[in-house]
Parts: C-alpha cells; structure tokens; sequence
C-alpha cells in the first residue's frame, strides 16, 4: 500500500467557503494534481480544478500549495518533507469561482488593450531577416505560458488591488517583447507610463521569483520599460533618433539592424 | 419542461466551435471576410492542445536546404501516410504552408533563426529536408499565442469555457448549437448559419495517451450525430516515444525533436535497434550503419538518414517488440539517448522544456542520463469528412478543420504537419464557410425540440438518483481500448472490444453525476463520455473493416500493407439502428500528382532538369 498524506484542500464557492481535509494514498513521481484528481474521481466528483497538459506547458493548474504560488502539475509529492498536512488553496489575487478555480477574465481584458506587432515592410526578396541574437530576449519573455502566477503575487494586484491601474507583470513582458521587437513599428511608450502603469511597480521581483518558466520579468522586461519611459521623457531627442535610425545607431539593445 | 425562451441566446453568422490553431485560424478567416463571428472552447483561451505541441511546423520554405520545395513535401506526406491521403489537400497542405508561416511572422510570431537571420528549419521524421519551422521545442506555444494576440484584435467574440453539445438543425442545414457555460452550468443557444468544428482528437479513450481531458472527440461524434461522416479512423497515431516513468506521467510526449537533433534508441543490450527495423520501401533514403547515420547528422548531403527518424508507426512497432522480446528498459520502455550525443548546453538550448520536463517530472537530466520511452496514443488521422477544398461535410454549413478532420494524413501523419494542417485548412474552412453564407437565401431556424432532448440529456445526468462514476467508466473504456483496440490489433480481440464496449455503452446510459451543475468536472467527464464511446467504437469498427496493415493501422492476422488497400477509405456513418461501415471507393489521382509522388527525389529537386 502507498504510504498515505493528508490534504486541506479549499472548498467553496465565491466567498464562502472554507478547507476540507482529506486523506489520500500517494504513489511515487505522483505530483499534487495527481492527488486532486484522485480526490475527483474516489471521493469528490464535483472538485473544480483546472488543468490541460499536466507537463507545465499550459498553465491552467496554478493554485497556491502550502501558502506558495505553484504549478500543480509540476509539483512532486516528493517535494514535501514530514508529513504535515499539505494545504491547497485557489489564488488569492483573483476571486474564486469554485474551489480551486478563480476569475483570471481580467488578465484577458488586459491582453486585448494592447496594440499587436505592426511589422516594417519585408526585404525585397520577401523574407524578414532577424538576428537570433537580436531576438533571444523576446523569445524569453514568449515562454510565457499564462498561468498567472506573477500576477497572483504581484502585491500591486494582490495587496493593494489596484488593478485598474497597472497590467501586472505578465503584460508588462507582453509589452517589453512588442517593443523590443526588430520588427515592430508601433509606439507604445506614452501607453505604457499613462495606461499600463510602468510607474506602480516597485522592483520587489517577486514575479521573477514564482514564474515557472524562470523568465526574468523585472530585471529583463520592467526595468528597460522603465528605462525606456525615462529617456522618452527626458530626452525627446534621442527618441526621434532611435525611430528613425534604430535602435543600434543610440545605445545598443542587440538588434540586428 | 424546461422553457426554451428563458435560456441564454447569441447569434453569430459563423460560430467556430474550439479555439485550437485551427479553429483560431478559422474564426480570423471569417471575421476578415466581414462574417460577425464567435468562438467557443471548452478551456480558457491559448489552453487548447496545440499549446502543448513541441517540435514544429512542417514548411518547405527551403531556408536551410534550397532544394526543398512543395512537391518534395507532398511527395513526403504522400508516402508517410501510405498513398491513403486525399490527394488534393496533400497538394494544397504543401503548396500554401509556407505563406502560413509568413502570415504568422507578420502576426508577431517569433521563430527561431538561421545564421543569415531567415527563419530556422529543423529535421523530422519522414521529412526529406530540414523543414520544421520552431521555436526552441515550444513551437505550439507560439502558434496558439501568436493568433490568440491578433485575433482578439480582429473583432471576434471569445466565448471561453464553454463546452458545445450538440449541433442544431434546420431540415438538412445546420442551424446552430447548444452548448453550457463550465462556470455555471447554464445553458446557451448559439445560432449560426454555419459552425465550424475544430474540437482535436480523441486519445483520451485510451489509457497511456499524451492528451488532456479536452480531447473526447465531441467534435467528431457531434458531426456523426448530425449526419456527417467519419473517415479513415482506423489510423490511430501511436507517437514512440511518450514517457513511460514515473507512473503518473506515462504517456506524456517527449517530442520527436530529441531524435531529429540526433537522439538515438538503444535497447537494453545498448544496441542501437532500429538499424534492424528499416522497412523495404525506405532502405534506399535511410543509412544501413552507424557511421553513415552520423555522418548526415552532420550535414553530409551524400549520407542518408538515421533509421530513428523513419515514420512513427514504424518506430513504434519496432519499440513495441523489443521491449516484447525482453530488450526494454526497466520500466517497460525502451531508451532514448541524447546525453551522449549533444553537449549539455546545447540540449537545453535546443530541448529546453524536454530538459525541464524530466528535471521536474522524472527526476531526470537528459543532459547525463537516457530517457526511457515507450508509445503513446497520441494522435487521430481519421475524423470527419471534409471537402478538400472547402472542408464543408456532407452537412450544408457544417465545416470540419484541424485534427478533428480527416484526409490530409491518411494513415500516418508525419510530424509538424499537424500545425502547419491547423492554418492552411483552418484559412480554408473560413473562406469555405465565407462562400457558403454568401450563397444562403435565408436564416436557417432552430427548432424547440432539439434544444429540449439536448438539453435533458445533460440535465439528466445530474438528476438521476444514483448511477455509475463517470470516472470509473473512463477508466475502464481506457484500458478496454488500450488492452483489445491498440498498436497491434486481431480479429478476436477486435470482437470482444466491441462487446466490451456495448457494456460501457450501457454504463455511460445511467451515468450519475454528483453536485450541481456549476463547474462541475464530473458532469463534464460524464458528458463526454458519450462522445468519447462513439469515436472508440469508430475505431474498433473501422480497424476490423481495413484487413490488411497499413501506417498507424496493424494487424496481426493481415500483415503488410495489401493492394486492396489502397482502392479505399473506411466510411462511418450514423444509420438507423447503430453505425454503418462501408468502404468508400478511391477516385484515381490527377495524374501530374500521381507521377510526383512516385517520381524520385532528384527529379523534383529539379538537379536534372526534368
Ligand atoms: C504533446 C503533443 C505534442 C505535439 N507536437 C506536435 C508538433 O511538434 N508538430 C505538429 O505538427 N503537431 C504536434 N502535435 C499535434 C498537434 O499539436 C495537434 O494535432 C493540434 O494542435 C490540434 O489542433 P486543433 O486546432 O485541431 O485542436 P486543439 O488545439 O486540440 O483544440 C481543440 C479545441 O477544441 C475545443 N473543444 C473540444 N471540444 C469542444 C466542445 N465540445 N465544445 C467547445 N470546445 C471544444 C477545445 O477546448 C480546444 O479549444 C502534438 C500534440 C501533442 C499532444
Ligand atoms: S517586481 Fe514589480 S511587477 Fe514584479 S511583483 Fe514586484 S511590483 Fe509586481
Ligand atoms: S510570466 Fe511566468 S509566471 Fe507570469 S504568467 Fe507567464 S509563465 Fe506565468
Ligand atoms: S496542467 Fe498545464 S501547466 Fe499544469
């Protein structure tokens, strides 16, 4: 028989609501979906979760797992040592639709105030030629699997709520990447100070710290946007100059023309 | 009884039913057509299976090779799916692919680069020339969220966890559907001139598969319901290499870019098996040693291929024996080498989520140690019938693209022509739905009824006092179709599948499941499941029909592929009392595509001019 561990899983709906525990058998390589889902299919059917590739390729698991905002489904049972209880709970910067299940429809909204890429003409020959060195940075920030979890512990969303006034981290990359596009062509700086709220985060790199695919979101998307808004507005000059003869001929960002 | 005016109605003139690259590409089609459209899918949006795909997208854009073109393509796609393809989309997949990856560029994705800065292309199996446009092996990823950032921008309505029941119609023509919102259960009318379904496969009805919970094949049995036809869905893909350790995580992919960037198989006498496994019809493409192998590895254009990248039913049988004939790995697999073949940093470079993956989930580095590997149900070639060049089924209005469709893989698809089938068809249902509206002369109309029955076969699961666990129903159609319906299939055991199956049939009737109906996963598990049985038994009907073996179909009783078997394709359909089977005569191809697919390669590469 596999040794057994208890559970507080969290258990409602809205606001209400409250832990139930639960003792389940856990199996070698098992990770903590596996137990809610073992939970789902001997005791509790109805337990709402979220979840698509069970591999951390699709963020749709993410809850907080002993007060610590994780993937489920790229958490091993191994992980824990003793055998406290393990309390899992839904995130907290976003309200619970059911049990482990929360709202995430404003990070959607969020996604669609921001203007897309609108790339510069092709070469003659019809192909876009890029350096892989000059998009080795946007790649980074397009390993983003949308789970959420930088938002969930962003204390500008999480403790101070304001989320009217600042897109959160996951979209502060969105736009870092659309900017430091060789290709892009859309100005989006002014946006990014007045509507999205560069200014609201204070550096804390909590986000860097929870994200699953280790992107470095303050250090290599919020403080160049940040760098970015300051020269903009400092020194207007240098701006137009950047536009029009990109990026290489100011201060290098490594692209590649 | 339940009132039909209080339940929540939207209409749309097209309504995309899944938001996977295909339907995706669907619903931007239809909105830049100027068609008001929406788009439905059982997850939150960019969830869809293709976020999980790895490798690439199969192009022949010549970036690394130029003497790759699209009839080398088609030529390949041809003979990986074992002549059985529809000829006409073979041609149209390879001919449009590449202004598909162009048109993603410019949509903000960001693929991987050559030295000269063009976009990467990288080998796979069955593929002559490096042609997988990717990134990293996270390329789904960036397709799905490459057209998720533009197309919310294009003006279509995103209706998101919301799962589809049924298709409604108006005499012949399809009318709408009935679906209800995961959150709180309630129910919704879309009403549509045309739906087009891009719901993915169904693997989940087997027990080691590489999909999510999504993947119940309600597209497939939603068209068969409504009168349309499943083809060609004896051909299961069974990918070769899913993970086999530890437990939980049997049956996840590991991508098939760990080969093309130079992996190899081993048994467990450290011998490197697949050298014995080269089928006659590929010896002359495919290297006899180990030192040819690498030599092609290494860019040496007069060496040919390692046997590991022969197509993936071949991989996969030949996994399957080795570990039968007690070569395998100690975990019922076989192992997959890279550590010894690239170095560390350039493993993570290249294979970054496959490093992870095992990290995290096997306590694994692929950069020291080999993986172990074993097959994995993984992908369906078969679906619903389409027109190849509007993907309209035999239903007026109703459209079918992506993995939920049928006919551009026949009974093999080769890796990375999965993404690249999702845009090239999806943009085709879109233009197809665009042309069928325009000719519509009136508004198709629901009818109270059918929302009615539709409605209290979902309701009624949840009402009845006690019955079944949807879960352990699953479970058990799982291992039936994994023990009975698998890689390697007998008449017997064929027969008693189906009887198998009749008896989880008259489970799945009184299923029972608890709660309410708000976000409930058991309701939802139990609902599928009546989709899930009608595509397993699809299967298990189509596999005894097709006797002979032939791609990702084999049969132990009818070994090698036969001439009979390719004068036709396998046909289900839905009759009057239980599913019809019949064998669809093949019409003869175009004779300038016969000739290309059989020509040779230097022909088509154009070296001798002809
Ligand atoms: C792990 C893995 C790796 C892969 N790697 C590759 C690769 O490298 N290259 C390649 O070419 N292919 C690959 N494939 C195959 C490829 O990813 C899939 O075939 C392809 O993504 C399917 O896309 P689709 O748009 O048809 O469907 P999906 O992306 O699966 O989308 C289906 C959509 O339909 C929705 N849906 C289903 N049923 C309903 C319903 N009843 N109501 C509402 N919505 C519904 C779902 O919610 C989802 O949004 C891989 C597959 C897997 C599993
Ligand atoms: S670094 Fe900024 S964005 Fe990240 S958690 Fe801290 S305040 Fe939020
Ligand atoms: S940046 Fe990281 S933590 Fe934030 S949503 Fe993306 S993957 Fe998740
Ligand atoms: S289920 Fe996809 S990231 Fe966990």
């Amino acid at each position: 028989m596999a040794p057994k561990r208890k559970f507080r899983v969290w258990r409602g709906q809205g606001t209400e609501g409250r832990f139930e525990e639960y003792e389940v058998a856990v199996d070698p390589g098992m990770v903590v979906l596996d137990v809610l889902h073992r939970i789902q299919a001997e005791r509790v059917n109805d337990l709402a979760v979220r979840w698509n590739c069970k591999a951390g390729k699709c963020g749709s698991c993410a809850m907080e797992i002993n007060g610590k905002p994780k993937l489920s489904c790229m958490t091993r049972m191994d992980t824990f040592k003793g055998n406290e209880p393990i309390t899992i709970q839904p995130m907290k910067t976003f309200d619970v639709i059911k049990d482990l299940v929360t709202d995430v429809r404003w990070n959607y909204e969020q996604n669609k105030r921001i203007p897309n890429l609108k790339p510069k003409p092709r070469d003659p020959d019809g192909h876009y030629r890029m350096a892989q060195k000059s998009i080795d940075r946007i790649q980074e920030f397009r390993k983003c699997i949308e789970c959420f979890l930088c938002q969930d512990v962003c204390h500008v969303l999480r403790d101070q709520d304001k989320k009217d006034k600042f897109v959160g981290p996951r979209f502060m990359h969105r736009l870092a990447n659309l900017e430091m596009h060789p290709l892009d062509t859309v100005d989006r700086i002014p946006a990014i100070r007045r509507d999205f709220g560069s200014g609201m985060c204070n550096i804390t790199k909590c986000c860097s710290e929870v994200c699953p695919e280790s992107i470095a979101i303050t250090d290599n998307a919020i403080i160049p946007l940040k760098e970015r808004v300051v020269s903009r507005y400092y020194d207007p000059v240098l701006w137009i100059l950047r536009k029009i003869f990109g990026p290489k001929k100011t201060k290098s960002c490594g692209c590649s023309k | 009884m339940l009132n039909i005016s209080e339940i929540q109605t939207i209409k749309h003139d097209v309504i995309v039913i899944g938001a996977g690259g295909a339907g995706l590409r669907a619903a931007i089609e239809c909105s830049a057509q100027g068609l008001n459209t929406g788009i439905v899918c059982k997850s939150l949006l960019g969830k869809a299976h293709t976020v999980m795909a790895e490798g690439g997208l199969a192009a022949a854009m010549g970036n690394v090779n130029p003497h790759d073109n699209w009839k080398i393509h088609f030529r390949d796609t041809m003979r990986g799916g074992k002549f059985l393809n529809q000829w006409r989309m073979a041609e149209l997949h390879a001919k449009e692919a590449p202004a598909r990856v162009r048109e993603l560029e410019e949509w903000g994705a960001v693929f991987d680069r050559t030295k000269d800065g063009l976009i990467n292309q990288r080998n796979f199996g069955g593929h002559r020339y490096p042609r997988l446009v990717h990134v990293g092996d996270r390329t789904g990823l960036e397709l799905i969220r490459t057209l998720q950032d533009h197309g919310i921008h294009q003006g279509i309505e995103v209706h998101m966890e919301c799962t589809a029941l049924d298709l409604l119609k108006d005499g012949d023509r399809v009318a709408g559907v009935v679906a209800y919102w995961r959150e709180t259960g309630r129910f919704v009318i879309f009403q549509a001139k045309a739906v087009i379904l891009a719901t993915g496969g169904a693997c989940k009805a087997w027990s080691i598969n590489s999909n999510s919970w999504e993947y119940t094949g309600d597209g497939l049995a939603m068209a068969y319901r409504a009168g349309g036809e499943l083809m060609d869905v004896e051909f299961v893909q069974f990918h070769p290499t899913g993970m086999v350790w530890p437990p939980s995580v049997r049956g996840t992919l590991v991508t098939e870019a760990v080969r093309g960037d130079g992996g190899i198989l081993l048994n467990n006498k450290g011998k490197r098996f697949m050298f014995g496994y080269i089928p006659e019809k590929f010896a002359p493409e495919t290297a006899d040693t180990e030192e040819e192998a690498n030599r092609w590895l290494k860019g040496d254009t007069s060496a040919r291929r390692p046997p590991e990248l022969l197509t993936r039913d071949v991989v996969a049988r030949a996994i399957k024996k080795e570990v039968e004939e007690g070569r395998g790995s100690p975990h019922g697999g076989v192992f997959l080498d890279i550590a010894n073949r690239l170095p560390a940093d350039r493993i993570k470079k290249q294979l970054p989520s496959m490093y992870h993956q095992f990290k995290e989930l096997a306590g694994l580095d692929i950069t020291k140690e080999p993986m172990e590997v074993g097959p994995t149900a993984h992908y369906w070639m078969g679906g619903i019938r389409v027109d190849s060049d509007t993907q309209e089924t035999r239903v007026p209005g109703l459209f079918a693209c992506g993995e939920c469709a049928a006919g551009l893989h026949g009974a093999n698809r080769l890796g990375g022509n999965s993404l690249s089938d999702l845009v090239v068809f999806g943009r085709r249902a879109g233009l197809g739905a665009k042309a069928y509206i325009s000719k519509l002369s009136n508004t198709p109309k629901t009818d109270a009824g059918q929302i009615q029955s539709i409605v209290k076969g979902a309701t009624d699961i949840l009402n009845r006092e006690s019955g079944k666990n949807p879960y352990l129903i699953h479970e058990d159609l799982q291992n039936t179709m994994q023990k009975y319906v698998g890689i390697l299939r007998i008449e017997e055991e064929l027969q008693t599948g189906l009887v198998e199956l009749e008896r989880l049939k008259k489970d799945t009737a009184s299923v029972k499941a608890h709660g309410t109906s708000q976000f409930n996963p058991g309701w939802s598990e139990a609902i599928d499941l009546r989709n899930l049985l009608i595509c397993a038994e699809a299967v298990n009907r189509a596999a005894l029909e097709r006797q002979e073996s032939r791609g990702g179909h084999s049969r132990l009783d009818y070994p090698g592929e036969r001439d009979e078997g390719l004068t036709f394709n396998v046909i289900i359909s839905k009759g009057n009392d239980g599913m019809n089977v019949r064998k669809e005569p093949r019409k003869d191809p175009p004779k300038e595509l016969a000739s290309m697919a059989y020509a040779t390669l230097e022909a088509l590469e154009g070296r001798h001019g002809s």
